[in-house]
Order: structure tokens, then C-alpha cells, then sequence
């Protein structure tokens, strides 16, 4: 039993909407699972359960074993979780090094001054923005932005990491930078759930993908397989007819 | 994170030359100018305590007035009991107490409820400081009864100027500092990363009261008898906001900007139309919310940039042609 991470029952309820409606699964070390369903599906939602950004209505999420749901967000990153946003989220105000070492100060890590800057350089480098570093933010372009906010996960060395739909709006060409990239993580042994309606990508990267239609978990498994499932096929074309 | 650099140095140097230069204002200057240069310094230090907190958070806080006042009441009580300069912390520490209370309280609200609560409080604090004296005093106010004078009272706000400074200064450049800059950009972000910006905005708002309740002590004997309308002014809430928007938050000595052409127009205001200041500050804030958003030093930050491209621009057309 060495689950990284266990989603058991969780439920969010907004009004009498239920965005996220019973969902269990577990995670082991070093697996990269996408989420899938078409759009209001509850995805982000859970993405924004399992990063503290929404408290279940309920049921229970753990991380190596200790219960994370229902504490804040800064809590649960320092234990461990982070993420990047379906609406890039960059600091504009700060140069790009600055906004990779936010990430590495406060949570799962803890480093500051020459330190600091030094990891904020090697990850930079790794997701293509060497020399970059006193660029201001607000003026990069769409994928360097997307770098950027994946550099900053990834500063505070993660446990598990959340990418939503960060593969989104990229040209074919840098969806392929995109996908090795990612790539790289999972051979490092990074643990990651993938929140991506790129269906090549999930094909090429995952092993194994979770399937959501309106909050509910409809298929788990072989990617494959589950995309086969004429439930998920349902589920995908009443959408396109919608 | 480092050691300071050559420009932070000769900031330094010439800010204490500046220090010094004020500091000799009682030996060569009037009597008006002597107390329109405590006016300006105690702007001074209120101002960039404010902004300390406002500044990153972009949180107004009308709250100035209950530190302050507070400051002011702990030497009208400890005077008779303990030395001033102590007195002086106690009234730091009681103003931080209070921040500490109202921040919990009320930071987790959105921006609008946090001005009106703060705006509140100074009266509330008022409210019940007249409600004890007339009930378990024998009068409303408070004798404060000291040798200083004037010149004592500029000394005093001028170590108290240096202090905060070089806390600003401290605070821009540690954890807490980087922090609230990621929280000003990006709250959602912020707490993402790992930070508690409710923690980090209380502890900044405490640091904050803690020097604006200095500044009330220091003012105490100034006053001679404390009372709750002059030491609970809600005036001074006001003017402090639009001075430090006035001179911008983005600089630590932004505010300064602002402090010393508004300290001398109220000056003037109050001395040729006494009844007509709410007018100058009501004109005053709207002109800093419409014309200059980011005070003084943020336009003039702009008109760098501006130039900047523009020579860009000069260079580029230079080349092509
Ligand atoms: N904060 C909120 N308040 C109310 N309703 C919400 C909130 N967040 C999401 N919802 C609703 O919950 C449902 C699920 O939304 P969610 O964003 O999780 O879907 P998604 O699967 O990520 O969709 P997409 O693929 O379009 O990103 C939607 O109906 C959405 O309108
Ligand atoms: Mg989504």
C-alpha cells in the first residue's frame, strides 16, 4: 500500500450543483495519470480539491497516508502538492527568476538567497528558459508562460504534481516541446495527474487515465482500453452533440 | 538576501545626511518652521508605516487614528509610573496588540469591509475610551505633563523616521517582504506556493500599528491634555492615506513625496480657511484616484519607462534609416 496520494468519496457540492460527485481512486509512486471528460465535467474541481484551493463537501484525500482535505491550500503545499492553472497564472510583477524561487521558498521546500537563485536557474534551463531569468513576466508569450508556471511547480519539488490542461493552446510544434517535457518528469519519477483534453498527449504519456462525466468517475484504467469504452465514448459524443 | 548594495549605501548616507540636516532645524529655524518640520515628520514616519502595510496588500486601512490614539493614551496613563522611552514601547506594544486583534478579525475580509471596519474602529476605540473616563475617571481627559518641547518631540520622530526606514528596508528584502510581493501579484498564487497570507498580512499590519502607536506617544506631549477627539482624529487617518498615495507605495520613501507639499498645504489650509480642510482632502483623494493612481513616484517610474522606449524607438528608426 504505498499510494501517494488516495482520493476516497470526494464530493463538492456548489448550490445544488454537484461539480465532483463520489470520486475514488489511488495514485502510486511515480504514476502519470490523465483526468479526462468533456468540459464541466468537475475536473478542475478536483484538481482544486486535492490543492486545498475548494474543501470537499465531502469525503477524504490523502497524501502518503495523512489526510489533506479540508486544510488550507498553503498547508497542503507544504506538504507536498503542486499545481499549475487551466488560466496561466504568472506573477507579472516579478522577473521570471523571481517567479520560479516563489516557488521554492514557502512550501515543500525551503530555500532562499544564492540557493534559491541557483535552482531557480537549473529549472529554468529545464523547461526551455535559460538565460530568461530577468525577463519581466507580463510581456512572455503564451508557452513561455506556461513554462514559467510549470518551473515554479516544480521549484517546490512536489510529491505529487497537478497540470491543468497545461498543454492547452500550444501550436503542434510546441505541444511537441510540451510532451517530451513532460515526459522527462515522469522518467524522473515524478508523480502526476494530467487534467488535458489533448487526446494525443494522454495517449503518448499516460499509462493509465480517470474519466469524469458530470462529477462522476465513469472509467479508470489502461488508456487504451478506457478510451474504447463505449460509456466514455457516450460520454464524449453527447458532448460533441450538445 | 545579500549585503547592501552601492546604491542602497548611498541612499543610506544620504538619507542620514538629510537626518542631520532636519535635526538642526531648532537651532536656525523659526518657530513656525520648527513645528511645521515636526508636522512633516510625523506624516513622514505615519506615512511609510501605512504604506508598509498597504503598499503590498493594497488593503486601505483607516485604522491610523486608533493606533495612534492608543500610543497617545498609554503616555497619558504611564506617565506618572514609568519612564518615557519605555512608555514609548508600551505604546508600540499595545497599538501591535490591537493590530494583531482587528487583523485577525477582519483580513480575511475582502478589501472594501477591511476599510470600513478599520474606519470604525478608531471610533469604537474613541467611543469606549470616553465611556471609561466619564464612568471610572474623574475627567475626560489627561494631563501630559512633560520637559519636552518641540525640538525634544522632532528628535524623537526623527530616530523613530530612521527606524522605520531601515525596517522597510529589512522587510522589502526578507521572506515576509518576497512574500507580499507574490500576495499583491497573485493572492490564489501565493497560497498555492505555500504561504499563509493570512499570517503574513497580520504580522505586517502589527509592525505597522506598532510604529503609528510610537508616533502617538511621541506626539502625547505635544498635546499637554489628551483628549479622545484630538487623540482619537479620525482627520489623521485620512490624510496619512492620501499622503502615501499621493507620494506612491512602491518606494520605500515614496510617501515622503507626498508628505511634504500636502503637510504644508494643510498647513496653510488650516491657518487661512480653517473650516474648509475636509474640502482640500476631499478634492485631494480625488484627484490621487484619477490622476495619479500610482502617486508620484509611480508616474514618474512611468515616465522612465516611457523615455526608455522612446530612445528605443529613436535607435531602432536610427538604424533602419
Ligand atoms: N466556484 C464555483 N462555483 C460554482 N460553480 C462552479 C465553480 N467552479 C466550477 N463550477 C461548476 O462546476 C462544474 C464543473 O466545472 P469544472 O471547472 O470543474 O469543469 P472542468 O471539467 O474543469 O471543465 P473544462 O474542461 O471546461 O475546464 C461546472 O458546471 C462549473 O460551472
Ligand atoms: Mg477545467
Amino acid at each position: 500500500m504505498n499510494h501517494v496520494l488516495s482520493v476516497a468519496g470526494a464530493t463538492k457540492k456548489f448550490g445544488g450543483l454537484v461539480a465532483v460527485n463520489e470520486v475514488s481512486f489511488d495514485i502510486n509512486e511515480g504514476e502519470l495519470i490523465g483526468l479526462i471528460g468533456p468540459n464541466g465535467s468537475g475536473k478542475t474541481t478536483l484538481l482544486n480539491l486535492i490543492s486545498g484551493a475548494l474543501k470537499p463537501t465531502s469525503g477524504n484525500i490523502s497524501l502518503n497516508g495523512a489526510l489533506i482535505s479540508g486544510q488550507p491550500a498553503h498547508k497542503i503545499a507544504r506538504q507536498g502538492i503542486s499545481r499549475t492553472f487551466q488560466l496561466v497564472k504568472v506573477l507579472p510583477g516579478l522577473t521570471a527568476r523571481e517567479n520560479v524561487i516563489a516557488g521554492a521558498v514557502f512550501g515543500h521546500t525551503h530555500v532562499w538567497g544564492d540557493e534559491a537563485e541557483e535552482l531557480a536557474e537549473s529549472l529554468l534551463e529545464k523547461v526551455g528558459l535559460s538565460d530568461r531569468g530577468d525577463s519581466p513576466t507580463g510581456a512572455m508569450t503564451y508557452i513561455d508562460q506556461k513554462r514559467l508556471e510549470l518551473a515554479r511547480a516544480l521549484a517546490g519539488n512536489p510529491s505529487v504534481l497537478l497540470l491543468d490542461e497545461w498543454l492547452a493552446g500550444l501550436n503542434p510544434s510546441e505541444l511537441k516541446i510540451g510532451i517530451s517535457l513532460i515526459r522527462d518528469l515522469r522518467n524522473e519519477g515524478l508523480t502526476i495527474i494530467m487534467v488535458e483534453h489533448v487526446m494525443d498527449a494522454i495517449r503518448s504519456l499516460c499509462d493509465r487515465c480517470v474519466v469524469m462525466s458530470s462529477g462522476v468517475k465513469i472509467a479508470d484504467g489502461e488508456v487504451n482500453q478506457v478510451l474504447a469504452d463505449p460509456e466514455v465514448v457516450r460520454a464524449y459524443l453527447g458532448d460533441a452533440d450538445a | 538576501m545579500s549585503l547592501p548594495t552601492t546604491r542602497e549605501w548611498q541612499i543610506a548616507v544620504g538619507g542620514l545626511i538629510v537626518l542631520i540636516g532636519v535635526a538642526l532645524v531648532p537651532f536656525f529655524g523659526s518657530g513656525y518652521v520648527l513645528s511645521l518640520t515636526v508636522n512633516i515628520a510625523m506624516y513622514t514616519v505615519l506615512c511609510t508605516a501605512w504604506a508598509m502595510f498597504s503598499g503590498p496588500t493594497h488593503y486601505i486601512s483607516l485604522a491610523t487614528a486608533a493606533f495612534f490614539g492608543i500610543g497617545t493614551y498609554a503616555v497619558g496613563l504611564g506617565l506618572e509610573t514609568l519612564p518615557f522611552p519605555v512608555l514609548v514601547l508600551v505604546a508600540g506594544a499595545c497599538a501591535a496588540a490591537l493590530a494583531a486583534v482587528v487583523g485577525i478579525a477582519t483580513l480575511r475580509l475582502s478589501g472594501v469591509y477591511f476599510v470600513i471596519f478599520t474606519l470604525g474602529l478608531a471610533e469604537l476605540v474613541k467611543q469606549v475610551v470616553t465611556w471609561w473616563q466619564t464612568n471610572f475617571t474623574t475627567s475626560v481627559g489627561l494631563y501630559v505633563f512633560t520637559d519636552f518641547r518641540e525640538q525634544h518631540i522632532l528628535w524623537m520622530l526623527l530616530g523613530l523616521a530612521a527606524l522605520v526606514f531601515i525596517t522597510s528596508w529589512a522587510i522589502s528584502r526578507s521572506k515576509l517582504g518576497f512574500a507580499m510581493r507574490i500576495i499583491g501579484n497573485d493572492e490564489t498564487v501565493a497560497k498555492h506556493v505555500g504561504i499563509d497570507t493570512a499570517r503574513a498580512k497580520v504580522l505586517l499590519f502589527v509592525i505597522s500599528g506598532a510604529f503609528i502607536g510610537m508616533v502617538g506617544a511621541i506626539l502625547a506631549p505635544r498635546f499637554a491634555y489628551v483628549e479622545p477627539p484630538s487623540a482619537f482624529n479620525t482627520m489623521i487617518s485620512f490624510q496619512v492615506v492620501i499622503m502615501a498615495l499621493l507620494g506612491g507605495t512602491n518606494r520605500i520613501w515614496g510617501p515622503l513625496v507626498g508628505v511634504i507639499p500636502f503637510t504644508i498645504l494643510m498647513d496653510q489650509m488650516t491657518a487661512y480657511f480653517p473650516n474648509h480642510t475636509p474640502i482640500v482632502i476631499g478634492l485631494a483623494f480625488l484627484a490621487i484616484v484619477y490622476v495619479l493612481p500610482h502617486g508620484v513616484t509611480g508616474l514618474m517610474a512611468d515616465l522612465g519607462k516611457l523615455r526608455k522606449r522612446f530612445k528605443l524607438v529613436a535607435a531602432n528608426a536610427g538604424e533602419g534609416a
